[in-house]
């Protein structure tokens, strides 16, 4: 039997998805999570960072503008320089942006409003550590919640990106068509989540930790989870088969 | 001791709904002769420096750093002479 995969969630002043995500990735997933302060050094020996959702340092400045000066994101950067698995989910996709794991920024929304509802996004890249497990095409009903979801980079990176296959979800229509009415923040090209060049960092607006228990009416978000625990299955399967 | 003043807004290329917003009020009030409405931040500072390019290098250095974010933010600096500290 394969052993627990370790995630480590980072807890921010002004976090407010944190439980939620330590919820999903523990509990729900069934596997090993903990909670990290930010004040920590080390993240220890975590194979996962998520970086959740919330409003850090209450948004001062800029979303994530002063959160990725918090003692732990030197550990977070380094975790990630070596090519370990972090995911920044809606206030965490900013933090990851700002600490510049990942490239872009997100603006205000265009509509000025704070968006919460649950939208469809398309999964454009299956061959990710964090969508494994799904189809390709596959469009997942996730919840949003922001006010500063609205993805935007120079025309030079959004060519790069696309051109990689490094925009990973993008919204949708339920039917999966990306169309400008199921654009809910502004965001170029729709895009809703991107991973580095690398792939083992995403950043994604939607929440799927809030879309992981049936209780609470969606699932979808499961599948992220899942595929980044069967990534560590099938890569420790290669090691074993070598 | 200068007292700096850094002015941050969304850089020309970054579509401002903000500012559009704002202006469609100024638009109400009568003022139909005004456009391109744009709403940034200030961020004011005392900075312990004896020259005025010492201040200035140190509030661009904490612009570059911190105060705004190159892909959607300019800033611009204004600098005076802080008397009676």
């Amino acid at each position: 039997m394969m052993e627990k995969i370790k995630f480590g969630v980072i807890v921010f002043p002004g976090s407010n998805c944190d439980h939620d995500a330590h919820y999903a990735s523990g509990q729900l997933a069934g596997q090993d999570s903990r909670l990290i302060w930010h004040k920590e050094h080390s993240l220890g020996d975590v194979d996962v960072v998520i970086v959740p959702g919330g409003f850090s340092y209450g948004d001062y400045l800029r979303c994530g503008a002063i959160a990725r000066f918090s003692p732990i994101m030197k550990d977070v950067v380094r975790f990630a320089g070596k090519g370990g698995i972090v995911i920044g989910i809606c206030n965490g996709f900013q933090i990851l942006t700002e600490a510049g794991l990942l490239p872009g920024v997100l603006l205000r929304n265009e509509s000025l409003l704070f968006v919460c509802r649950n939208v469809s996004i398309r999964t454009e890249n299956i061959s990710t550590r964090f969508t494994g497990t799904c189809q390709k095409g596959e469009v997942l009903n996730v919840p949003i919640a922001h006010g500063d979801g609205n993805y935007f980079a120079e025309a030079d990176t959004i060519r790069k990106l696309e051109e990689n296959g490094q925009v990973v979800f993008r919204y949708c229509d339920e039917n999966g068509r990306v169309t400008k009415e199921s654009n809910p923040n502004g965001s170029v090209n729709n895009i809703a989540g991107i991973v580095n060049e690398e792939g083992n960092i995403l950043g994604m607006m939607p929440h799927p930790e809030r879309a992981s228990d049936a209780l609470l009416g969606l699932t979808d978000g499961k599948k992220i989870f899942e595929s980044i625990i069967h990534s560590f299955v099938s890569s420790a399967q290669q090691f074993a088969a070598v | 001791m200068y007292h700096s003043k850094i002015t941050i807004i969304l850089r020309k290329s970054i579509l401002d709904p903000q500012g559009k917003a704002v202006e469609l009020g100024i638009h109400s009030l009568g003022y139909t002769g005004v456009a391109n409405v744009r709403i940034g931040k200030c961020v004011e500072m005392d900075i312990d420096a004896n020259q005025r390019d010492e201040a200035e290098k140190i509030s661009r250095e904490i612009s570059d750093k911190l105060l705004a974010n190159p892909i959607m933010e300019d800033f611009s600096i204004s600098l005076e002479e802080h008397k009676g500290l």
